[in-house]
């Protein structure tokens, strides 16, 4: 049946736009080239320093942040946080490098636990690939130090560590770092929903709380 | 480009000239039956100005009403008459913004429907050559005082065809804003349509009441003695209800506030005393 | 099989709209609203403000509009050539892609791919396609119970009710009336009416259901050409929790969402959040391709509905439609929705965008009241992010339902139609018009109370004198007083031949 729908389809599409089916339209690529992007060279913050601005954003939207001076103070970093927030030692996404963990705490790697272990660990650490002040969010790609989706899905608390050099002023400059065949996630403060008579709740079925390491590198 | 260019097409140009210019009327049909008043005093301030005036006896209608409701076929002849009769007219002024933004918005396509190239350059020859009243004063002549005294405190409704198809933004209320004695009170909502839209009205005659309860309430809220707005389609529904709760809240075009004045009382006047009382505006207070 | 149901009671407009506006304002509470027009109206303006302050933020917007409407443009215009290079992109990374001509055929390939896991309970994701092809009721049907995991499409399903909006399905819904549904679906009689509460409750509700349930359905914001991937805009997590923690996931989604290239996310994910939730980014946002590895779903399918969309590419003037990216701010900023709320379009598709989406969804034989449910005020296509400029469609569409009634008899004999041929013969002709409105100024009389209103209308014109006066014409017109006071000096007689350049004097 499929493959029948699938040539009526085509056909029906290709007779309603007025052209042969067969022709699947080289001209595609030419076209699409056409297409202005003039929103590309705005630049509404330039005044102002993307680092403020995505602190400010991620407050804006419930998540905390803590600026970090160094790399080599996130050892330190990650330990003060846990110890505010009164958490045990989270669950680790595998890539993540050694030197930012503290010493002499057992994290357990994300990789080897279950969904339902995952339900129980207190919270994830991971890396991000990007992230983006505008509209203070991060952006993991599966793999090195960012885990898989659901490593920073179930958990309820997510400790994200983002670089300087990893944070962009806005959306279109953040896409030429991603790899496009990756499984993505934009992650812009913690799980809400505004389905309650337009009230913002923070948390529901992801983690309730984000916490941002940004590291000045 | 394409897009960003169609989005903004509908707005004439800011580029203001002192001359004196000969404007040709356009007075659309329900105006012309049912608020006589408003094309009067669009005549005395476009005199009071210095202009010359003319009103060509042939004029009926741009159309909207048909094309709005989806007869299409039957807004041709009668886009063909407006342009037989406005063809050589230098200039076209209309006191109604559903009016011109009918011609800006759909006349192109109208015409492409007849497959008539020289219908399509005829409304191609039109379009920059019509204005909306208070876009003309504004955006042609470069004249925001009229030298008008309304001592009312008065609100102003942005009818959707002025605010959002010719692009009219605050030019109605800088006119309004040099009216001696006027005070200009804030009215909530004001972007909201009034529920009119033509036909809407009776094809959909409990939304449209509906809409236009909330936009009545706006006005008695707003604390105005008289609502104005560009155009009189608006003002007819919104006043339809205003009188039936028999609230004391009048309507007029902005024309009419800007034709009232104290320098040229009883001369060069298009209203005199007697005619006031049995114009639209005199009516509603009764 | 049973009816298509996109259309769901084939009602028209004016009448579900009156049952609707039920608390109508009466002469003695001229403003009365009822509870559900409240929640509606709150809603939307929560939305719209929200939307209407990060959209300043953007001094680039309008470029964004344009280019997201040229995009989308361009994607219908080549949309054979795109849903080829997505389907070979998709299987490329392990996906399944499916053809579904019509809402009968995807339920079939639903029912196809599910039957050898054959699960009691599926998880759902908010998805538009599955509502419109009548998919829960099959599943119950087939012994298969959907869950819906949207926190407002869980409302609505609990409640047996019906979507009134695509983004905040439940916004008719107030937390007093949301609470004592949960209270009894979920056993939960302490729980109390605090939005934090409510949304906790269908967290621990749904959390063990996630963690176990094997097969996903969802829909699909966005399908990417050059790498075969899907976009999922959400805030909940439960999205994700579908999407990635499932064996099995079937993503529905309509042919006319696919996106020439992933990069193109730069300008959707700017505008559809800003638009949708008046969020600057929402906080969930997932795009993935096919089954990659260990991360997500085994079996990934994706089924590629037509249901009525490619007979719409044929009309150069309504293509715009498909341009959609299903935001809603059209719902959000139309002043007819504001009044009725979703459920007077009886449609899955409400507002402005349903009001034009619905009868070409149907070949204009079905839903012809909706695109009449407009007063042509334009705040929809301002706010649209795409562009689509709806009040032309109405009209356009409304030329079509004219054109259909004029070709049979009854609507050709039919008030409207006389009334307005009738009208459209005066209009061409100056003093025909002129004729016409002495004639009627001596007909009125009748009707003209004593204070020079007219306050009662017969027939169709009734509607108006229901809630509205109407002025009596005046003893001279416009025309009548030019000719009377100033004939002589107009010097301009137009005659039918003159010249089209305009004069310089």
């Amino acid at each position: 049946m499929t493959d029948d729908s699938r040539a009526r389809i085509l056909n029906r599409i290709a007779a309603a736009l007025g052209r042969d089916s067969s022709a699947a339209s080289s001209a595609a690529a030419a076209s699409y080239a056409q297409i202005a992007r003039d929103y590309r060279s705005a630049n509404a913050n330039s005044d102002r320093s993307i680092r403020d601005l995505f602190v400010e954003r991620l407050h804006e939207y419930d998540a905390a942040c803590t600026r970090v001076a160094t790399p080599a103070d996130l050892p330190a970093a990650i330990a003060a946080t846990l110890a505010a927030r009164r958490l045990a030692t989270p669950a680790v996404a595998s890539g993540v490098p050694r030197e930012w963990l503290p010493e002499g705490c057992d994290f357990p790697a994300a990789d080897s636990l279950s969904v339902h272990e995952l339900d129980r660990v207190p919270g994830i650490l991971t890396g991000c690939t990007v992230a983006i002040a505008e509209t203070g969010s991060i952006v993991l790609q599966s793999g090195s130090g960012q885990g898989l989706r659901r490593h920073t899905l179930i958990p309820d608390f997510h400790l994200c560590v983002v670089l300087e050099s990893q944070l962009v002023a806005s959306v279109p400059l953040a896409f030429p770092r991603l790899v496009p065949d990756l499984p993505t996630t934009f992650i812009s403060g913690p799980s809400a929903t505004a389905d309650i008579e337009m009230t913002r709740i923070r948390g529901v079925h992801g983690p309730r709380t984000l916490h941002v390491l940004l590291v000045a590198d | 480009m394409l897009f960003a260019t169609e989005i903004k097409r509908s707005t004439q140009p800011e580029t203001p000239t002192g001359s004196l210019v000969r404007i040709s009327l356009f007075i659309p049909c329900y105006n012309d039956a049912l608020f006589p008043e408003s094309g009067k005093a669009v005549v005395r301030v476009l005199e009071r100005l210095g202009h010359a005036v003319e009103f060509r006896d042939a004029q009926t209608c741009c159309g909207q009403m048909h094309w709005n409701t989806g007869y299409l076929r039957e807004t041709l002849p009668i886009l063909r008459h407006f342009l037989r009769v406005f063809a050589d007219a230098e200039t076209i002024v209309a006191p109604s913004s559903s009016c011109v933004a009918m011609m800006r918005d759909h006349y192109r396509k109208a015409a492409q429907m007849d497959r008539d190239p020289a219908l399509e350059r005829e409304v191609e020859a039109l379009l920059p050559r019509i204005f909306e009243f208070s876009e003309f004063l504004v955006r042609r002549l470069g004249v925001e005082d009229v030298g008008a005294r309304f001592t009312h405190k008065v609100a102003y409704h942005p009818s959707c065809h002025s605010a959002r198809s010719l692009h009219l933004d605050t030019i109605p209320l800088r006119l309004l804003h040099r009216v001696r004695g006027l005070d200009l009170v804030p009215l909530a909502n004001a972007q909201e349509c009034c529920g009119f839209g033509g036909t809407f009205a009776i094809k959909n005659a409990d939304v449209s009441s509906a809409m236009l309860a909330d936009k009545v309430r706006c006005v008695l809220n707003s604390g105005a003695e008289v609502l104005t707005a560009v155009d009189t389609s608006c003002l007819m529904h919104i006043f339809g209800s205003l009188h039936r709760q028999r609230t004391f809240v009048r309507t007029a075009h902005l024309a009419e506030i800007l034709a009232c004045s104290d320098d040229d009382a009883g001369q060069n006047s298009t209203l005199a005393p007697e005619q006031h009382d049995a114009s639209s505006f005199g009516r509603m207070v009764r | 099989m049973k009816p298509e149901t996109t259309h769901w009671n084939r009602q028209d407009f004016p009448e579900a709209a009156r049952k609707e506006l039920a608390a109508k304002p009466s002469q003695d509470a001229p403003f009365a609203h009822s509870q559900t027009r409240r929640n509606v109206r709150n809603a939307t303006e929560i939305i719209q403000a929200k939307r209407n302050a990060v959209v300043a933020e953007l001094p680039e917007w309008q470029d964004l509009r344009a280019a997201g409407a040229a995009i989308r443009a361009h994607t219908l215009e080549h949309l054979d050539h795109y849903l080829l290079e997505f389907e070979a992109n998709c299987t490329r990374h392990g996906g399944h892609v499916h053809w579904a001509a019509d809402a009968a055929e995807a339920r079939k390939l639903v029912l196809e791919i599910l039957a050898p896991h054959a699960p009691r309970e599926i998880l759902k994701i908010k998805t538009m396609t599955s509502e419109e092809i009548g998919l829960n009721a099959c599943l119950e049907e087939h012994g298969m119970h959907p869950l819906e995991t949207d926190l407002a499409e869980l409302i609505i399903q609990m409640g047996r009710d019906r979507p009134s909006h695509f983004v905040v399905p439940a916004l008719h819904k107030s937390r007093g009336q949301i609470r004592d549904l949960f209270a009894r679906e979920m056993h939960r009689p302490e729980l109390s009416d605090e939005p934090e509460a409510l949304a906790a409750a269908a967290r621990d509700y749904l959390r063990q259901k996630f963690l176990s349930t094997r097969v996903a359905i969802s829909g699909a914001n966005f399908l990417l050409a050059d790498t075969g991937g899907v976009c999922i805009v959400e805030s909940e997590g439960n999205g994700r929790m579908c999407l990635t923690l499932p064996d099995v996931l079937i993503t529905i989604v309509g042919i006319e969402k696919v996106l020439p290239s992933f990069q193109d996310l730069e300008v959707f994910l700017q505008t559809l959040p800003r638009s949708a939730t008046g969020e600057r980014m929402n906080p969930y946002n997932s795009i993935w391709s096919g089954t990659p590895g260990n991360d997500g779903p085994r079996e990934f399918h994706v089924i590629l509905l037509d249901n009525g969309r490619s007979p719409i590419l044929a009309d150069d003037e309504s293509r715009q439609t498909l341009r959609c990216i299903r935001c809603a701010a059209c719902l959000n900023t139309c002043p007819v929705y504001h009044q009725t709320g979703g459920h007077a379009y009886d449609s899955v598709y409400a507002g402005p965008i349903g009001a034009i989406l619905t009868p070409q969804l149907h070949s204009m034989q079905a839903a012809q009241s909706l695109p009449y449910a407009s007063s042509l005020c334009g705040a929809c296509y301002e706010v649209c992010p795409v562009a689509i400029n709806i009040p032309e469609v109405l009209i356009h569409l409304r030329g079509k339902i004219v054109e259909q009634q004029q070709s049979t008899v009854a609507g050709s004999l039919s008030l409207w139609n006389i009334a307005m041929k009738s009208a459209a013969f005066l209009m061409q002709d100056g003093s025909r018009l002129h004729a016409a409105v002495h004639l009627a100024q001596a007909a009125q009389r009748p009707l003209v109370s004593r204070n020079g209103f007219i306050e009662w209308l017969p027939g169709m014109l009734n509607g108006w004198t229901k809630t509205r006066d109407l002025p009596a014409l005046p003893a001279e017109s416009f025309r009548d007083w030019w000719r009377r006071t100033r004939s002589a000096n107009s010097s301009l007689q137009p005659s039918a031949e003159q010249p089209s350049e305009p004069r310089h004097d």
